[in-house]
């Protein structure tokens, strides 16, 4: 389908539905150029749009095991399958973790959050994602088919992770933060954050700040988790600034806005976490 | 080069030949002759493609026709249930006055929920897809903010959630859950 004229718009590929992860991973192996398909709503559009072109798609939610889908809370953690989609996410942490919920929940739209994954999120690692920042700013642990890997560890660069070409997410431990919140300032067609911040503090009162949309890839905002640790008010995030040399900037929003911006949902969050 | 795609649709067993990177609204459209299933923008913005799988909204430009296997999936043609003598399933014209129409999509004519109707398949099946989430007695707030993944260049959404909302209502009069739940 999706022809004009004869000619075929979208690239050929096979199709592989595999019931195990070993499965998974030998179909993976035996194609010259595959791709892990899980929710695909940014495989399957980036195909579309023609900017890649796999020979071969392994579906992952065709997996069999429901660990890899479920939504579990163990005594200091919250595990989520990383075949979870959003809107359940969204629906499950509604009343145990209203960050990670909320997270979940301003993701795309509803019928995209009812395919969209958190696994495939984080594997993409788009620099405007909502995931990449959760899992940084609660310094969760991401499970694969090989190893646990620290959220430090995990982020690498725009659209780069610590993932190896024929690795999968299986989980993400969350750990329960004394505290936490999110902040987005969200593009209003695609949704993806203009400047998104999640905020966490631990029982000894340290913090975590993570943001998202500024820079090209997730990273902790270590100035201001320093003062919000010593002092976890609004008041003192006063004086702190961001290098916007280095941010993104395009026709949404130019670097020194998103800088701008970033420090405006930062201090949003501490509010939010107050309350 | 083709693979056969067995699943269920508008509670009908179907097989279907189609390639792997066949998605599920070209196949319904143009294999099946389901037109009802309109395509918009083909980059999962506007919602016109909604469609049910196993219940759930999706959009049918962005599922490949395979990952349908062994799965549901309700059209707005799954939705009336055509009184006797209707013509052959997916067909347009006299046969549709006729129609039992589902409370959602006569909940739309009631409500005035469309112009052009073009965006309107694909609002009364994330309508229901509201409903499924939200339960039946869901508010117009809510409904418009979950209405975020539809398009409408007519109305200004007014009397679809009017629509929505007493369509909503009219199910639980019906005792109606979700139809393909």
């Amino acid at each position: 389908m999706l022809s004009y004229q004869g000619v075929t718009l979208v690239p050929e590929f096979s199709y592989h539905s595999p019931a195990t992860l070993e499965e998974a991973h030998s179909s993976f192996q035996q194609a010259e150029d595959a791709a892990f398909l899980a929710g695909g709503m940014t495989l399957l559009p980036t195909i579309k749009a023609g900017l890649r072109a796999p020979s071969a798609l392994i579906d992952l939610t065709t997996l069999r095991d429901p660990a890899l889908f479920a939504i579990s809370r163990q005594d200091n953690s919250i595990v989520v399958g990383a075949l979870a989609t959003h809107g359940k996410i969204a629906h499950a942490l509604a009343q145990g973790q209203p960050t990670l919920s909320q997270i979940a929940g301003g993701i795309g739209d509803p019928q995209v959050r009812n395919r969209g994954t958190i696994g495939g999120a984080l594997a993409n690692n788009d620099p405007a994602a909502d995931w990449p920042a959760a899992v940084l700013g609660f310094g969760a642990t991401l499970e694969t088919t090989r190893r646990r890997i620290a959220a430090d560890a995990f982020f690498q660069g725009m659209f780069t992770t610590a993932l190896e070409a024929d690795e999968m997410l299986t989980a993400v431990h969350f750990p329960n933060p004394k505290r936490s919140a999110y902040a987005k300032f969200r593009h209003p067609a695609s949704r993806y954050a203009l400047a998104g911040v999640c905020l966490t503090q631990v029982m000894d009162g340290s913090v975590r700040v993570a943001l998202t949309g500024v820079f090209p890839c997730v990273m902790r905002w270590l100035a201001a988790e320093a003062a919000l640790s010593a002092d976890f008010t609004p008041a003192s995030l006063a004086d702190l600034t961001l290098d916007a040399s280095e941010a993104l900037s395009d026709i949404h929003a130019q670097g020194d806005y998103r800088c701008h911006l970033a420090q405006v949902m930062l201090k949003r969050a501490v509010v939010q976490a107050l309350a | 080069m083709t693979e056969l795609l067995r699943f269920t649709l508008n509670g009908t067993p179907r097989e279907v030949a189609v390639r792997p990177w066949d998605f599920l609204v070209d196949v319904l459209r143009e294999q099946l002759g389901l037109t009802g299933t309109h395509i918009g923008c083909t980059t999962a913005q506007c919602g016109a493609c909604t469609v049910l799988l196993d219940g759930v909204g999706v959009k049918a430009c962005m599922l490949l026709a395979l990952q349908c296997a062994g799965r549901h999936v309700t059209t707005i043609e799954g939705l009336a249930t055509l009184s006797e003598g209707a013509q052959s399933e997916g067909a347009q014209g006299e046969h549709v006055q006729n129609a039992n129409l589902h409370p959602m999509q006569r909940a739309f004519q009631e409500q005035h929920g469309l112009q052009c109707g073009f965006c309107t398949p694909g609002m009364i099946m994330a309508g229901l897809d509201i409903v499924r989430r939200h339960g039946t007695q869901v508010d117009a707030r809510t409904i418009a903010h979950d209405l975020e993944g539809n398009l409408c260049r007519c109305t200004g959404y007014q009397n679809i959630i009017k629509a929505i909302e007493a369509g909503a209502q009219a199910m639980a009069h019906a005792r109606m859950g979700n139809p393909a739940a």
